[in-house]
């Protein structure tokens, strides 16, 4: 985005502010000034494609979740970051873009399976990577990677196998040690021990 | 017990040859295994490079890859398994006609392999019975052709003849267990 | 008067006569599960048939899903190089190549000349490798199974060259964050080069079955068709994007990896239906054997991998047996993982399949905080439940062959 086009932008709309970033211009925007950003970067500003949607879930800090849109100019060939925190902490929820962008259907059903964040205004806001009785959003800072147990989807094959979905084994697993704190205690071990030599597996086979 | 052919021609009954049932059933069975290819993710490619010119499955008999599992002996699980697909394996499996076994291909599928996470079944084995389980990831079609090579090792070890009248007439498929010891 | 009888039937075709518009009849619903052989890879399209005409489509993905995101938030830079792989396993070594350099980006650190060229040879090698496999599984598709034949044993070829330079046929695991793990061997060059002159041929073989083909034609011309604002709007990238007539590429518009020194022309389709499709994927092939050819004219010397780049690449193995700083080096990276700085960034590659993205965001240290990859098949799949409704139940085949996707890359 041009120097002049990015002033532009930031006389129309006082609230976007801008967002530190390694490559491309990126903007932090307020959630219900969305929508109208996104069609004035479209119609006004030549981004016609949405490339992609996503969230990150800061954790522990206050706005928890934040939505980033990256943007495409297939005129002026340019990348944009924008940037938008979820008001709400428990429910994070976020204008959808489906009437602006139709790839923004699926990228939004994807964040909402994996992180939570629900889309207003979306015509099918189901889970797509999921199946549709998973409870939990996986990708969240909360949820463990090797998984928490829930019951197969398909309750026949459950019954026949007595399989569950299960926690994965973590021990032996990939082995990172924190650059922080002296070497005694920063010795290489799998970040994700739910599961390992000093506690048993939680539902053993 | 080794069902080796035990056969003789003998001259005063003219050009027969006698054996043992088993031996001859597992010899058709075992040259002719039709695989049922479940191909999920990178080690399908591979598969389908054994199927092709430089590897050539079809020396043994297996260029007949069935899709529908009802034409099939052989399920080569070749590929990731996830908790969603599981329901659709362990489905496809049960349409099988016996006799029928199964080849875990690669490490996703003999063992979760390095996808160590919630969505990943850690192992096909834990909802079908598998019958070899090739390693590698992706394991090379040199590797793949052993392990059918194996499996025809094992089918002729088999009972088929006990097999084919089964006592019970309605068995129910235990996981992890082998067939025909 | 007594000629006519009136007859009373209970049956939909007679009542179906009896109205004045069109044939009532009932839609039945027709499930292409995950296990096809035709949905290359587990794709489960739910689909509402009347006849033999396709009403309604509704994919649906997350069989391949196996949590490759939570995975790299859980390992150093290096150890997600195996992932990459994996995303899209036909053509794996471009994906290694777009992760490594989305990570550097962050790290703001430039490669050398010779590990950008031997990057780019393998980038254009995966992709000759992938449509390849693309325009073969086609021609299966579409019944030939000959070009199928031909295509897998110039892959094979391809397969042999990549065995003696990364050790594995496919899934290489070739890149590292900071250059590639080893240089080329001796006469490699000269073995690509022969490649490429054995795979033009094949290729006029496979146009020749193809291309004028008058069952191919039948079967592919005006199915499918995407229009550009369509293509735009659902994010199409790749040779999908490209055959609806929009002049996309990124190795031309956004060049990285040198490709702005390269002279190659990018194929451009006019109607963006499945036949356009194959022609783009045919063409590309011959134009990326033009690259390998001008790259492996030009190949410049010097070092496989940024030597400067002293907490990020493992330094060699000879010195850290034998030197206390490499040693130490050595253990910080693979225990910590490479040191990359605190920031975001969004990287797109050209991959055969279309722009595969990578944005990460690190908090510093050599564990990426968040990483989402933009899978290309994820957005080109997505038109599918647009584009299906209306053509016969027959078409699917063809056009889920023409946008040559991978679910590894798509459910992740």
């Amino acid at each position: 985005m041009t120097i002049s086009d990015l002033a532009l932008l930031k006389e129309r709309f006082e609230t976007l502010t801008e967002r530190e970033s390694s490559d491309h211009v990126a903007l932090n925007c307020v959630s219900s000034q969305l929508i109208e950003v996104c069609t004035a970067l479209r119609d006004d500003f030549g981004y016609d494609m949405l490339v992609d949607v996503t969230g990150i879930d800061w954790d522990a800090q206050s706005p928890r979740f934040t939505g980033i849109y990256h943007f495409f100019s297939t005129t002026k060939h340019e990348y944009l970051r924008v940037a938008a925190d979820c008001t709400d902490d428990i429910n994070p929820a976020l204008p959808s873009l489906t009437g602006l962008y139709a790839s923004a259907n699926w990228h939004e059903r994807e964040t909402y399976d994996l992180m939570g964040i629900r889309y207003q205004g979306h015509p099918n806001l189901t889970r797509i990577l999921m199946w549709d009785a998973y409870p939990y959003h996986p990708l969240r800072k909360d949820f463990p990677l090797a998984g928490i147990e829930v019951p197969l989807p398909a309750a026949d094959v459950a019954e026949v196998t007595g399989m569950s979905v299960k926690p994965a084994p973590m021990v032996g697993g990939p082995f990172v040690s924190s650059a922080d704190g002296p070497m005694s205690q920063t010795e290489p071990r799998a970040r994700d021990e739910s599961w390992n030599e000093k506690k048993i597996k939680p539902h053993g086979k | 017990m080794q069902n080796t052919t035990i056969a003789y021609d003998s001259k005063v009954e003219g050009e027969i040859i006698v054996t043992q049932a088993d031996a001859v059933i597992n010899w058709i069975r075992k040259h002719s295994v039709w695989p049922m290819p479940m191909g999920l993710a990178c080690c399908a490619i591979e598969l389908m490079a054994a199927g092709g010119a430089r590897f050539d499955i079809s020396r043994f008999g297996m260029e007949v890859m069935r899709f529908s599992p009802r034409q099939a002996d052989c399920m080569i699980v070749a590929g990731t398994v996830t908790y969603k697909m599981a329901e659709v394996v362990r489905r496809i499996y049960d349409q099988m006609a016996e006799p029928k076994w199964v080849v875990a291909m690669g490490a996703c599928a003999s063992t979760g392999g390095m996808y160590r996470s919630y969505a990943t079944l850690q192992g096909v084995d834990q909802i079908i019975p598998v019958d070899v389980y090739v390693s590698g990831c992706p394991p090379r079609p040199e590797a793949l052709l052993d392990a059918m090579i194996k499996l025809q090792d094992k089918i002729g070890t088999e009972r088929s003849v006990n097999n084919l009248f089964p006592k019970k007439a309605d068995s129910k498929e235990v996981a992890g267990a082998t067939k025909g010891s | 008067m007594a000629t006519s009888k009136e007859i009373s039937i209970g049956d939909a075709g007679a009542r179906a006569s009896e109205s004045e518009g069109e044939l009532q009849g009932e839609t039945m619903m027709l499930n292409v599960g995950p296990s096809h052989p035709t949905t290359h890879g587990v794709l489960r399209l739910k689909m509402e048939l009347d006849g033999d005409v396709v009403k309604k489509c509704e994919p649906v993905l997350g069989y391949l899903h196996r949590g490759d995101e939570k995975i790299a938030e859980n390992m150093t830079y290096n150890q997600f190089i195996p992932y990459t792989d994996r995303l899209d396993y036909i053509a794996p070594l471009s994906n290694n190549v777009a992760y490594a350099m989305a990570v550097e980006k962050l790290a703001n650190l430039e490669v050398p000349e010779r590990c950008e060229a031997i990057r780019l040879l393998c980038c254009e090698l995966a992709r000759v490798s992938s449509h390849l496999l693309g325009v073969g599984v086609y021609g299966m598709d579409a019944g030939a199974w000959t070009v199928f034949m031909y295509t897998f044993t110039e892959r094979e070829k391809l397969y042999t060259l990549f065995e003696e330079l990364t050790g594995a046929r496919f899934t290489t695991s070739y890149t590292r964050i900071g250059g590639v793990a080893r240089d080329i061997p001796e006469g490699w060059l000269g073995r690509v080069l022969e490649f490429c002159k054995g795979v033009l041929p094949v290729l006029d073989q496979v146009d020749k079955l193809l291309t004028r083909n008058r069952i191919f034609m039948d079967r592919t011309v005006g199915i499918g068709t995407i229009s550009k604002e369509d293509a735009l709007a659902y994010g199409l990238t790749g040779p999908n994007l490209r055959a609806c007539g929009v002049d996309l590429d990124l190795r031309k518009d956004k060049p990285y990896l040198g490709y702005e020194n390269y002279d190659f022309e990018v194929p451009i389709g006019t109607n963006g239906d499945c036949y356009d499709r194959y022609l783009m994927r045919a063409e590309e092939i011959r134009q990326s054997v033009g690259i390998i050819r001008q790259c492996i004219g030009k190949f410049p010397e010097g070092s496989y991998y940024a030597e400067d780049a002293k907490k990020i690449f493992a330094p060699q193995k000879a010195k850290v047996l034998t030197s206390m700083e490499e040693l130490i080096q050595n253990f910080m990276i693979v225990t910590e993982g490479p040191q990359i700085p605190a920031g975001e960034v969004y990287f797109e590659a050209e991959n055969p399949k279309g722009a595969l993205g990578f944005f990460i965001h690190s908090k510093g240290g050599g564990v990426p905080y968040r990483m989402k990859i933009r899978g290309p098949s994820f957005c080109n799949l997505s038109i599918l439940d647009k584009l299906i409704p209306g053509h016969f139940l027959t078409d699917i085949t063809v056009i889920l062959g023409s946008l040559d996707f991978v679910m590894g890359e798509c459910d992740r």
